[in-house]
């Protein structure tokens, strides 16, 4: 079969997949809606968080970036699998035991105040949309570059099946699709790595593959990048040019962003208690490891594959036939430009010009000792994407691995759209405007909001195309959460003297110190050299973070104590199993009660 | 359905003791993630990059490969080390 009709039969194949599971979980309540009736097995839940949380970013970037950065590459590996430690130890056990079902929800209850959650529901908006134009770009992508449709209607397309799983099955559709959307994405990715690890070392882990020899040789594979990099005026792979001080920054953000996205603290809500949000995330993370884990091997292996397929080939124009060009510089004892260049060439994302007009394609670093200018940019974003071609392997890999791509941005995308319908419907609706709200109305403008998250978040990615490469842009949505979120959760659980004032002080200076750091370095006019102790961009949310906490615990301290009701809340969720509803956080709403029609009892003024 | 069970109440005493075990079990783990996360793969990693695993520098390896190991064996033995503090004061189940 033909490479693009295997792309399509993967694509379909797995689209119908997620429509199927779609009609077969729909909601029938907002608890299903919103927590999947707190029923999923761990082990099932950390499957989905895994989807859930490995975006396109993920998936379609992350190897390219650590294949140009090297180890500097690292701060994404040590960064987004880092926070689930933090989440698994400071986070997910305690809010599952809080037992509500938005993070917004947590901090209207906790902080007993209304505007402290319509804070926290802008900064979930906040983080949720900047997340989700880089899915949609990854889906526009995918789209454009493997099955020849305009990146409008690949979003397009994508949109479409998210609204439908999304809106019928909440959060029980989405987790159930972002299971089979897991076992699409960690094979897609998995066998073309094998497939070079075994091309490159002879080994079958890719993991055990980074670490050896290359096959047939009597030096490692590290060991060569290294050369092969210096020799053409490269920075050595396994060093980096970035500061320590940025690279801890950096790994830091991340870190905790993880551990303060809205989108992953909620699937802990869909497990049954504590102890099963402890193990979830840790089965969240042996699924996320396997792909993480493959990922630097990945990138060592598509940079000297790269390298060594590109550097140094004979150009051929676009006005001859490739073939017989092909045919003839091999004959003459050349190396071509190989089929794949000319293929991703055509969608702009490997420019080629030959500066000093030999014909050869000469691809060299910054400090290149034989004085001859770079002629390659190749753009980082398409490297997992090219690889299975780059490495000639067969078509229906290229054709999974698309599949992948889509699965990793829809899972994360649909996983973003139930933060945004349900900080909507939920926290904005029933809980802020409109208490009265039976549980059946409330089913219905959740699956409104979701429908209206949707139409928005195409648009988002719709404008996209613009931003910078789709791993960056999302590094900005954990600066956010890292900043606004993770403060006012973390001092919400472990000091009981946090305080509403506090807490709104927090989020506040977080998230508008973050944004405005972000804005201005990035659009804004503003030079590395006017950075903030040297931390880049998207490491500035680390260092706000600390602000944001020491603000936090100076205002509170300088303000009234909380309720007694609040004190003994947060010593309830701190012991497992010994959760009880306490006057002003839970007024009008229990854990866990079925409200059916009688709706809810409004809540007094403070 | 109901997530309120009804579980014997720890005395103020017993709270407090299982508090402060749980607090130092997370301050000990987290001490671990930073080692070999800040420690091993950024800090010093110069230092660990003269010995080296397999084909990689040793703290090339922990900030690429290593610590993301470590991360998961550390989650899984806070499971069980929770799990067995709650056991000894009748919780959770």
């Amino acid at each position: 079969m033909d490479q693009t009709v295997w792309t399509w039969f993967f694509v379909l194949l797995s689209f119908s997949a997620y429509l199927g599971i779609a009609i077969w979980s729909r909601a029938g309540s907002t608890n299903d809606f919103y927590v999947a009736g707190h029923d999923v097995h761990p082990t099932v839940n950390g499957m989905a968080t895994a989807a859930d949380w490995m975006s396109a970013a993920s998936f379609l970037s992350m190897a390219g970036l650590i294949a140009f950065m090297g180890y500097g590459g690292s701060v994404y590996l040590m960064g987004w699998t880092g926070g689930y430690v933090l989440l698994a130890l400071l986070l997910a056990p305690y809010l599952r035991e809080f037992g509500k079902f938005t993070v917004p929800d947590f901090v209207g209850d906790r902080y007993y105040s209304t505007f402290a959650r319509v804070v926290a529901v802008i900064c979930a908006l906040f983080v949720s949309f900047t997340y989700i134009a880089g899915q949609m770009k990854g889906v526009g992508v995918a789209f454009s570059g493997f099955l020849g449709v305009p990146f409008e209607w690949g979003i397009i397309i994508g949109m479409v099946i998210v609204f439908f799983y999304a809106t019928l099955g909440g959060m029980k559709g989405v987790t159930y699709t972002q299971v089979v959307q897991y076992c699409v994405m960690i094979f897609a990715y998995t066998v073309p790595a094998i497939f070079i690890s075994l091309i490159i070392t002879g080994h079958v882990l890719p993991q055990v593959g980074f670490v050896s020899n290359v096959r047939g040789e009597d030096v490692s594979m590290l060991a060569k990048l290294n050369t092969t990099l210096t020799d053409l005026g490269f920075r050595e792979y396994t060093s980096t040019d970035k500061s320590m001080l940025d690279v801890i920054a950096i790994t830091g953000a991340l870190m905790f962003g993880t551990a303060g996205l809205p989108h992953v603290i909620i699937r802990f809500f869909t497990v049954k208690n504590a102890k099963a949000a402890r193990y979830s995330a840790g089965w969240a993370l042996v699924f996320i490891a396997l792909l993480y884990t493959t990922a630097p091997a990945v990138a060592s292996f598509a940079r000297l594959n790269f390298i060594d397929q590109v550097n140094g080939a004979t150009y051929i124009t676009d006005d001859v036939d490739y073939a017989t060009e092909a045919a003839a510089i091999t004959a003459a004892g050349g190396k071509p430009v190989p089929a794949w260049y000319k293929d991703w060439e055509k969608s702009g994302y490997l420019p080629f010009e030959d500066k000093n007009g030999d014909g050869v394609m000469q691809y060299r670093g910054p400090n290149s000792p034989d004085g001859i200018e770079n002629e390659v940019n190749p753009n980082r974003d398409i490297f997992v994407l090219a690889n299975p071609q780059i490495a000639a392997l067969p078509g229906w890999v290229i054709g999974l691995v698309v599949a992948g791509g889509l699965a990793a941005a829809l899972s994360t995308a649909a996983g973003l759209l139930m933060v945004i319908s349900s900080a909507i419907s939920h926290d904005l609706c029933r809980r802020t405007l409109f208490p009265m709200m039976t549980d059946k109305t409330e089913l219905r403008v959740a699956r409104a909001s979701a429908a209206a998250a949707v139409v928005a978040a195409g648009l988002l990615g719709l404008f996209a195309t613009s931003l910078p490469f789709v791993a960056q842009v999302v590094a900005f949505a954990f600066g956010l959460a890292a900043a606004s979120l993770f403060p006012i959760i973390f001092l919400g659980i472990f000091w009981s003297r946090m305080n509403k004032e506090g807490a709104v002080f927090a989020m506040l200076s977080g998230l508008i110190s973050t944004f405005w750091y972000i804005v201005y370095f990035k659009f804004g006019g503003g030079t590395p050299d006017q950075y903030l102790f040297g931390v880049s961009p998207e490491g500035i949310g680390f260092v706000f973070m600390f602000m944001s906490l020491a603000i936090g615990i100076g205002v509170s301290l300088i303000t009234a104590a909380p309720p007694q009701d609040i004190v003994d809340l947060v010593e309830d969720i701190r012991i497992p199993g010994t959760r009880e509803p306490h006057g002003i956080a839970d007024k009008g709403m229990q854990p866990d009660r079925d409200y059916g029609e009688e709706g809810l009892a409004p809540i007094p003024a403070e | 359905m109901s997530d309120v069970q009804k579980k014997p109440r720890l005395t103020s005493d017993e709270a407090k003791a299982y508090w402060s075990s749980a607090l130092r079990l997370t301050v000990g783990l987290l001490a671990v993630w930073f080692a070999v996360s800040y420690g091993a793969g950024v800090i010093f990693r110069e230092f660990l990059d003269q010995f080296s695993i397999g084909g990689a520098p040793l703290g090339f390896w922990f900030a690429q490969q290593g610590a993301i190991y470590v991360f998961v064996a550390l989650i899984f033995i806070y499971c069980f080390a929770m799990n067995r503090l709650e056991r000894r004061y009748g919780l959770g189940g």
